[in-house]
Parts: structure tokens; sequence; C-alpha cells
């Protein structure tokens, strides 16, 4: 591998170019006019980014030096993770606009998030790792504490930066002892060193070390017993910010994961099963008892992502192609669902101000029937009922836990599921059953609309036309695990 | 070879002697500027291996920034230092007992490994015929090329996010208009006047 190769990164670099590009646009245009500008350019980006993804083509392939990997694999969360972050870009301007922060820098920064993300998923070295979920988490705490006059969201901004600096502390230890241990930093390394019946065995200090590593994954993505900082930053964290955070590099961080469990560890399955186990049992059973007394909508939908994490895991822990299948197809499903729920919150405007009690929902299938409509077939999704794609994303990943022999973990997260219908469903019954409320502000706006319809026909219809989103998951599982 | 054992001696004794006084001194400032010193040594004992990239940057990232922060600090922040070093004395066992627990470690973990007593067996600071500098920036803008770039990415966005939180455009404030400055013209502003000898205007 000698020479610069860079091929397989130019979605990344076509990304990176155009943000530094659009800085300085935005540095020179008048302050009103380009907050309303880069919106809908950040948006072509990202798709446009998405296309270019897809150009590269499904074949492995390595750039510099090694430290990057473009496979099937990256490609398909790429374009999943850069589709959802449009939308979460999208739907972020009218916000912003009302509560009067609208700043052209927002756009930007989720463009430099979403570059981290495409880098973590991508990253072949422990360093390249490390580079990349700092590069991807520091534009969303400095996003996180955009509205710099509200005490809560600068709360939620420092509260999200110092646990995410600790989670970074902690990756970058665990990366430092396999690295000391080991020898090397590249993940095909690790993996060949390894390799094989009667290889050298992994280390004691790698294990440590591969444990710190996990848990800064389960930092990342919110799992027990390291999801303390989620409910504080989804409930004063700006609403637009929260609905980027808890999708998009959700998934990144579940394709990091991934990747890294089963490329450089994957003949040790059996030692890091056991952690992936504990914390997907955490995570459920707290995601599914937890959310039961809130009545903010967004901390509610921060114990609905702990919940849903843990259901990932259960997939995860299985350590089979079927179960990356599962976690991808789960991941997607999740992104989409959450995303098109936060742009129904989003909505929730009443007489010139936001809401987010659950309460304040009463009876909105009298006042605005559509809205209702979107919002309760989300909740459906969300909770596992059956024609819909949340339940068919539990089903892959439970299917996979059962073949894996894990039948327990499969059996509580069933339970678990049931437990955590009864949230969900109260939202329903509050909006098809309960008195009204005054209704909401009439918005106009197309894009919230767009994207709550969007999400919504995608979960109801699914079951119609599954095909595509399940052969690129195996495909992409395929390049993972193998055959 | 015993003039670079003299320098050795007397950088590694001065470095000491600094760090010392670093804890030892009643003035902040002093203190501040002791540590100073102690870089500029060990910076000197750096260079004496050969590796003067790494000493060079001593200099330019202690000295230059961390040191001048430190000043800074001590300088603005108004905290009485003579109450905050009240009872050392007291402490002083304890912290005594702690830094013999450490060089005990430090002496049984680094005991264990051979320390080569000829210049040949020693570990070189560069391959043979190329500088340090070049050495390090080769592996860097090579090797490591797409990882130093993600790091300036990071720093870029750190920058933009420390701008986006910290800068506020104030309306009342007077900020300077280039443009309106260059448009003025004398006879918009200026008026000349005959003004009479005991008169005034």
């Amino acid at each position: 591998m000698t020479g610069l190769v860079v091929g397989p990164a130019v979605p990344e670099a076509f990304l990176f170019l155009v943000a530094t590009l659009l800085l300085g646009v935005g540095a020179f245009l008048p302050e009103r006019r380009a907050a309303e500008v880069m919106t809908p350019v950040a948006v072509i980006v990202l798709l446009v980014t998405a296309m270019l993804v897809m150009a590269v083509g499904p074949g492995r392939a390595f750039a510099f030096g090694g430290h990057f990997v473009h496979d099937g694999f990256a490609a398909f969360l790429k374009v999943v993770a850069l589709v959802v972050a449009a939308g979460a870009v999208l739907v972020a301007p009218g916000w912003f606009a009302d509560e009067r922060t609208a700043r052209f820098e927002y756009p930007i920064l989720a463009l430099f998030s979403a570059l981290g993300m495409l880098m973590m998923v991508s990253a072949n070295s422990l360093l390249a790792l490390y580079m990349a979920v700092e590069l991807h988490s520091l534009p969303l705490y400095v996003m996180a504490a955009i509205k710099r006059d509200s005490l809560r969201a600068s709360e939620a901004g420092l509260k999200y930066f110092v646990l995410g600096a600790l989670a970074s502390g902690l990756l970058l230890y665990g990366a430092s002892l396999v690295y000391g241990f080991t020898g090397t930093l590249m993940f095909d390394e690790l993996a060949r060193a390894h390799a094989g019946a009667g290889a050298a065995p992994l280390p004691l200090g790698a294990l440590v070390g591969l444990i710190f590593l996990v848990a800064g994954f389960a930092f990342k993505l919110a799992a027990v017993p390291f999801h303390m900082w989620t409910p504080d930053v989804y409930e004063g964290a700006p609403t637009p910010v929260v609905a980027f955070v808890a999708a998009a590099p959700k998934l990144a961080a579940v394709g990091l994961a991934l990747r890294v469990l089963h490329e450089p560890f994957g003949a040790f399955a059996d030692e890091w099963r056991q952690v992936i186990v504990l914390v997907a049992l955490g995570s459920m059973i707290l995601g599914a008892f937890a959310a039961i007394g809130q009545t903010n909508l967004k901390r509610l939908m921060a114990y609905s992502t702990i919940g849903h994490v843990g259901y990932a895991f259960v997939g995860l822990a299985a350590g089979t192609a079927t179960g990356v299948q599962g976690v991808l197809v789960y991941m997607a499903i999740y992104a989409v669902m959450t995303l098109g729920t936060f742009a129904c919150i989003l909505m929730m405007r009443r007489q010139g101000r936001y809401v987010e009690a659950i309460d304040d929902l009463a009876g909105l299938s009298r006042t605005d029937p559509l809205m209702a409509l979107a919002l309760a077939l989300l909740m459906f999704s969300l909770a596992g009922i059956p024609p819909l794609a949340g339940f068919f994303a539990k089903l892959y990943v439970f299917l996979a836990a059962v073949e894996a022999g894990l039948v327990w973990l499969a059996v509580v997260g069933v339970l678990t599921s049931v437990v955590g219908a009864f949230y969900y469903l109260r939202i329903v019954k509050l909006m098809y059953f309960d008195e009204p409320a005054e209704a909401f502000d009439r918005l106009r706006r197309p894009e919230l609309q767009l994207v709550a319809a969007a999400s919504a026909a995608f979960v109801a219809l699914f079951l119609l036309w599954p095909t595509p989103l399940l052969s690129a998951a195996e495909a992409a599982a395929r390049v993972l695990v193998g055959s | 070879m015993t003039a670079a054992l003299f320098v050795f001696y007397l950088l590694a004794f001065v470095t000491v002697a600094a760090a010392v006084m670093v804890i030892a001194a009643r003035n902040p400032v002093h203190a501040v500027l002791f540590l100073i010193l102690a870089f500029f040594n060990s910076a000197g004992l750096l260079i004496l291996v050969g590796a003067e990239l790494v000493g060079m940057l001593l200099i330019v990232v202690y000295v230059g920034a961390v040191a001048v922060l430190f000043l800074f600090v001590v300088m603005m922040l108004d905290i009485n230092f003579v109450q905050l070093r009240e009872g050392f004395l007291q402490y002083l066992p304890v912290g005594a007992l702690v830094g013999l627990v450490l060089l005990v470690e430090l002496i049984m973990v680094l005991g264990t490994r051979v320390v080569p007593t000829t210049a040949a067996a020693m570990p070189r600071a560069a391959p043979e015929g190329v500088t340090n500098a070049e050495a390090l920036g080769r592996l860097l803008y090579t090797d490591y090329f797409y990882l130093f770039q993600a790091a300036g990415v990071v720093l870029l966005v750190a920058i933009v996010g420390a701008i986006t939180l910290t800068l506020r455009h104030r309306p009342d404030a007077r900020r300077q208009d280039i443009a309106a400055q260059v448009r003025r013209r004398p006879q918009d502003t200026l008026e000349v006047r005959k003004v009479r000898p005991r008169s005034g205007i």
C-alpha cells in the first residue's frame, strides 16, 4: 500500500470540501440570509454525498494506507445515515426561526458531524476510530448548546460535552491498551494475528481494552449503564438537535461497534458476548420501566432510545450474520421512526410557544386527524405492533438471538416490549379517546409534514415491500461476518 | 563525551532544582517562571539525546502556550495563595509517602527492562541519514496522512463551535465600517470659516 489512495473516500472528501466552502460562503453572506440559504444547500449536499457513496461501488477497497476501508457494510450504513441526517437537517430551520436562534453554522456543523459518521463507519484502525468518533461528536455538543440564552439548553450541552469527553477517554484508553498489548493499530492485522484455531489467545490486557472500547460505544449509544446523560440532554437540548442526535449518530455508532466486534475481535465472540448481553438486558429493562412515569415527550423518547438500543444489542449479542443483518435492519427502521416522531413533536406549537408534555396531545385526533394518524402509526411501530415496520425490526433481532442459542434473552426482549408498549399506547389513547385540548397552531411547514408523512408511510407500508432493505442489510452483513 | 556528560549533568541539575522551586516558591508568578526554566532545560536534555524536534515542540507548546496561559490565570484569578499553602508541612509526610510508593513502582516497572549501556545499543532518535523532523514528517504526511487531516478537521470544528457559542453581534456596539470610512468626503464633514480676531463663530 504505497502512495496516497483517495478513491474510496471520495464522498468524504466531497463532504469535507463543500462544508469548508459553505463555511466561507456563510461568513460573507448577510446573517439572516445565510441561515435561510444554508439548510436546503446542506440537505442537497448530504443527498449528493449519499449518491456518491452508492457510486463508489460495493467492492472492498482501502484508502489512506489502510486506515480507511469502504465495503458493502459501510456503504449501507452511510447511505441510511446520510438520508436520515438530511431529514433531521430539513426539519430544523422552522423551530430555530421561531425561537430566534437561526444561525448558518447549524447546518454546517451537521455536515461535519455527518462527515465524522461516515469516517466512523469506514474506520479500519484504532486511531481512525478515535478521530472519527471525535469528529462526529464535537459538532453535536455545539449543536446541543446552540441556543445559548436558554439555561436548560446550555446545561444540556455542557452535560453532553463533559460526559461525551469521558466516553472518548474510555474509548482512547481501550484503544491504547489494545495497541499496547497487540502491537498493531490496524483492524485487519488484529484479525489476522488471532485468526484460526490454535492461534495466540488474546492477551488479558487487550481484553480489558476491548471492554473499555465496548463501554465507549455504549456511552455514545446511550445504553445502560452509560445512559445517564440521555434524558437530560434530550429534554434540555433544542428539539431539532435532539432529532439529529437521536437518529443518524446512533446508526454510525452501531456500525462502528459491529465492525470492531466482528472484524478484529470476531474470533473472541465468547469474550465480548457477556458484556453485550449485560448491556442489552439493562437497556431493555430500564428503557421499558423508567419511561412509564414520564410526562415530557422528549424525555420519554430518551428512554425509548435506551430501550431500542437494548433491542439492537440483542442482535449484536448473537454474533452471527443474521444477527448483524437484524441489527442493521433494526437501526435503519429505528432511525426513520425516531425522525418521524420528532417531526411530529416539532409541530406541537400552541399560541406561539412550543409544548412538549404528553398531555398536550390529548384529543389530537379531533383537532388534527392527519397528524394524529401519523403519530399513532409511529407509536404503534415503536411499540412493535405486528403489521408495522417496528415489529419486523424486533422480529429479526429476536430470531437471530434464538438461532444463536440466546432464547432467554429473546424472551426478556419480548417481555420488555410488552411493558414498553404500555407507554406508547398511552399516547395513542390520549390522542384518540381523551377530551381535546386546545388545537395546535397551524404551522405552514411543508418540510415537517413531508418528513412525518414519509416516515409514517414507511412504517405502514414496509410490509408490502420489505425486500430492498432486507436484502441490502443481508449483503452488508455478509461482508462483515462472511458466509 | 565528557563535554556532553557535563552538559547533561548541568541541564539535569537545573531541571530538578527548578522543579523543586516550582513547589517551594512563595510567589506564584515566580513558580511559573521556574516552571518555564524547567521546560527549557528539559528541552535541552531532549536535544542532547538527538530528539531536536520534540525539544523544540516542548518549548513552542509548553513555554509558548501553556506557561503563558498559567501566568495569565495566576494574574487574573484573585486567589490567596498564602492561605492555600497553609498546612503545607502538615501534608508533607503523606505526600512523601505517596511519592515514595510511586518511585518504588516506577523502579519495579522499569527495572525489568534491560537498560543498554553502550551508545550503539541505544534506540536511535531517527533513521540513518535523515533528521529527526524529516523522519517524523515522513510518517505523519504519508502513513498517518488521513489521521493528520482528521485531526485538522476536528480542530476546525472546535474553532467553529467556539465562535458559534460565544460570538455575539451586539447592536449597540460600535464596529468599524471601513466602507463608510472610505466613502466619507471632506466637504460632507468639514466647513472652513474665516475667524476674525477677538470674536467667536
